[in-house]
């Protein structure tokens, strides 16, 4: 079942392994950071605007807040009907540099109990989900440390 | 320089699972406040409609089909989207045609028919709408949300999920004595720690359901009370509609990620702080000045983060407040006298509509079992998605 492996957004992430980096936009002028990438207009409203470049986003950061989902959710959220649902944990990551929380899906055997406020993640590749033709990929938060 | 105008009528259909149309929950609520107000839909100037993004195509949603089911009369319609504060900015929206002397009278009216289970982005492949994006991604639906704020109350300030399960204790008490709310039963601590976990920290009673619900406004200028012989109206004396600043330093729904503060200071006060000091700067009323609130509980631990950004106490005090009594019914401040959405449900569009409905019978002494002692200055509260802010201050 694992076809081509494609970015399920694209221009968010790239790399592998160790690699692997969220990538935003940072504004030439007043270097704002921005995480879904902006690439039109900076948003500041303080600033003219300058070029919007591609950055890497810090690997690390740390717990601002985490949940989980333990029901299924709706479309366009794809998961197999067929199967049991199996909770994730939800993890909102505070980046020191960039002063920005960015939400993601824990690494899938991570579960609540096992996180904590302020804990050190990095970010690393993921798999949303998969069908016939394509490996749908994500970024998932892992507890640094911690290994599969 | 703003002016008050007069609330002359309120309206609500009950809130519940009907499976009817929105638009008959909308026209009966309409009915109930002109019958209210003791006029006739044809006195009515103006109509504005708080949409829903359910049952259809977005010019079906809106204000003319409820102008049509009442009977066209050729009134002038404005209709307005802004998630849960839809209702608010119908209010504005009427508001401003009163005092531009563009109406009289107008009738705002908001309902909604909601589908069973989660709130679902509309269909389609959009990638470039971050509310579509956050459920393709990664399944954050609303609860997932209001886990993680509730998880950072626990974190900062110790907030426990006993104080959670005491706001739902307090407002199912008061939705028991409503008669327009969907559960009227009333519910203990142990019911609540006994629901099931849907978004960590939060179970099942913690969080509000998606209802069917439809409830109306008639407006006027004060002008038109005195004439209609309406001496003391209840008064609509601020409508806040700000939006967030940037950096907006909050993880909000439907975000993946909040601002960046790295090269901009965050402002001093959050979005949802600024929705309400809006409200009072623009009332010269304070939040001492209170006799009751209507904020909106997604959650109960939602509901204990509005009491810090009204003001009713410092950060993090606010389930010491809880604890103490001072939101319940004989308190100092009563918070959701009306049972709130956890006694309600959601019916987006016409929920900021309804709180003004109740702090209408609180003013005006009509709210029965539920009244707030001497009220005289009650606020609403309510934040929608994509950074709509909402908050009205009523007064008599």
């Amino acid at each position: 079942m694992s076809g081509t492996r494609t970015p399920a957004v694209e221009g968010w992430f790239t790399g592998a392994g160790d690699d692997f980096r969220l990538l935003g936009t940072r504004c030439g002028a007043c270097a704002s950071v921005f995480f879904p990438r902006e690439d039109a207009h900076c948003r500041n409203p303080g600033c003219a605007g300058g070029d919007l470049e591609e950055v890497p986003l810090s690997r690390r950061g740390r717990i601002w807040s985490y949940t989980d989902s333990r029901y299924r959710p709706p479309s366009p959220y794809v998961s197999d009907p067929e199967l049991p649902w199996e909770p994730y944990a939800l993890i909102a990551v505070e980046l020191e540099s960039e002063r920005i929380v960015v939400l993601g899906q824990a690494v899938p055997w991570i579960t609540v109990a096992d996180l904590a406020m302020g804990m050190e993640v990095e970010a690393v590749p993921g798999v949303l989900s998969e069908d016939a033709e394509t490996t749908w990929t994500t970024w998932h938060w892992r507890p640094t440390g911690v290994t599969a | 320089m703003t002016a008050d105008v007069a609330v002359l009528g309120v309206g609500m259909h009950p809130w519940g699972k009907w499976g009817r149309s929105f638009v008959e929950y909308g026209t009966a609520a309409a009915r109930a406040a002109l019958a209210d107000a003791g006029l006739e839909w044809r006195d009515v100037g103006s109509i504005v409609g708080a949409d829903t993004v359910r049952g259809g195509y977005p010019g079906y949603v809106a204000g003319a089909t409820f102008a049509k089911a009442l009977g066209w009369q050729g009134a002038r319609v404005a209709s307005v989207y802004a998630a849960c504060a839809s209702g608010a900015q119908a209010v504005a929206a009427a508001r401003s045609q009163i005092l531009a002397g563009l109406a009289d009278v107008v009738l705002v009216v908001g309902a909604d028919a909601a589908p069973k289970g989660f709130f679902r982005p509309a269909g389609g492949d959009r990638p470039d709408d971050p509310d579509w994006l956050r459920f393709r991604l990664l399944g954050a639906t609303n609860p997932t949300y209001f886990g993680l704020y509730a998880r950072r109350r626990m974190a900062v300030f110790g907030d426990t999920p006993e104080d959670f399960a005491l706001v739902k204790v307090k407002n199912a008490a008061l939705g028991a004595l409503n008669p327009y709310a969907r559960y009227r039963k009333r519910v203990t601590a142990e019911e609540v720690a006994a629901s099931q976990v849907v978004a960590d920290p939060l179970r099942l009673l913690d969080i509000c359901a998606t209802s069917d619900g439809g409830a109306a406004l008639v407006l006027s200028s004060l002008d038109f009370a005195r004439r209609h012989g309406v001496a003391r109206p209840v008064r609509i004396r601020a409508v806040s509609t700000v939006t967030p600043r940037y950096p907006s330093t909050v993880l909000d729904l439907p975000d993946i990620a909040t601002d960046s503060a790295a090269a901009v200071a965050p402002p001093a006060e959050t979005f949802r702080a600024s929705i309400a000091r809006a409200a009072y700067e623009e009332a010269g009323i304070g939040p001492e000045e209170l006799s009751l609130a209507e904020v909106y509980d997604l959650s109960t631990a939602l509901e204990l983060q509005w009491y810090e950004d009204l003001g009713l106490c410092g950060e993090g005090e606010a389930a010491k407040l809880l604890r103490e009594g001072v939101t319940a019914l004989g308190g100092r401040t009563p918070v959701n006298a009306s049972g709130g959405l956890a006694s309600f449900g959601e019916a987006v569009p016409a929920q900021a509509i309804a709180q003004i409905c109740e702090l209408t019978w609180q003013l005006r002494d009509t709210a029965g079992d539920r009244q707030v002692a001497h009220a005289r200055v009650g606020i609403t509260a309510n934040q929608g998605l994509f950074g709509h802010g909402s908050s009205v201050i009523a007064v008599r």
